[in-house]
């Protein structure tokens, strides 16, 4: 309190000292909003179901993803990151997950989409043990805050079944 | 400024930082945008450090009274003497 210079970075430092406790609050009232989001996945074609030269099976799907994600943002969400994966097992690994599709929602209005894709990333197995395979599509969304604490959740649909022999 | 003004200008600080913060806090929450909260703030702070941080005449209602002048000439500084030189008996 002795000088201007004093005085000027004693007031800097606690004011940066306030600020991560409010930005600590702010992250902490993430956890009183409870979300209820829904998802729903169609997959319209089976495009080609092959076995690469390497050994590998690899198949080429074409789904529908519509979902509402709304209630997942609140005043402290910059974004959220949002894939479906597919998931299944086999004699080698318990569970095998492939990305077949990401995407980012900035805002809550972008929250409610539907889209009609192709796979964007290569549904490759390792091995060959996808012929007549029972799989789950799975919705895994993060959602990202400002400040604060990261969450992750997903949705889990059952039912999907690959084709017996290759195409 | 004088020490009353010093804890005077310290305390005001604390106290205006903390309030604008919590001030800040509920305004965004309740409008739900995270940047209101980060402009009531950054105003507060902007007004806080215009408060505190220069030496208004209200931080030094009061100031020290230094010895007058004419007094000084009265009482002279003691002579530093060979007995003071001796610094191990003595303890100040």
């Amino acid at each position: 309190m002795h000088s201007f210079a004093y005085r000027a970075n004693a007031l800097l430092t606690f004011s940066l000292t306030v600020l991560a406790l409010m930005c600590a609050m702010a992250s902490v009232s993430d956890n009183f909003n409870s979300p209820s989001p829904t998802s729903q996945v169609q997959v319209l074609n089976i495009n080609w179901f092959q076995k690469k030269p390497d050994g590998d099976d690899e198949v080429s799907l074409t789904l529908n993803v519509s979902a509402n994600l709304q209630s997942l943002f609140t005043w402290n969400t910059k974004q959220v990151f949002v894939f479906l994966a597919a998931e299944y097992e086999t004699p080698k690994n318990a569970l095998n997950q492939v990305s077949l599709w990401d995407g980012i929602i900035p805002s809550k209005e972008y929250a409610v989409f539907g889209i009609h894709t192709n796979s964007k990333y290569r549904f490759i197995d390792q091995g060959s043990n996808l012929r007549g395979k029972d799989f789950n599509l799975t919705l895994h969304w993060h959602v990202m805050p400002k400040t604060g604490k990261m969450s992750a959740d997903k949705i889990v649909m059952t039912g999907f079944k690959l084709p017996d022999v290759y195409r | 400024m004088d020490w009353q003004g010093q804890k005077l200008s310290e305390q005001l600080m604390q106290i205006m930082l903390v309030a604008f913060g919590i001030i800040g806090f509920i305004t965004g929450y309740a409008l739900g945008s995270f940047q209101t909260m980060l402009y009531v703030y950054a105003a507060g702070v902007v007004i806080t450090s215009l408060i505190t941080i220069p030496d208004w005449p209200f931080f030094n209602r009061h100031p020290l009274n230094w010895l007058d002048a004419s007094e000084v000439e009265k009482h002279p500084k003691p002579q530093n003497t060979n007995a003071t030189s001796k610094k191990k008996a003595s303890k100040k």
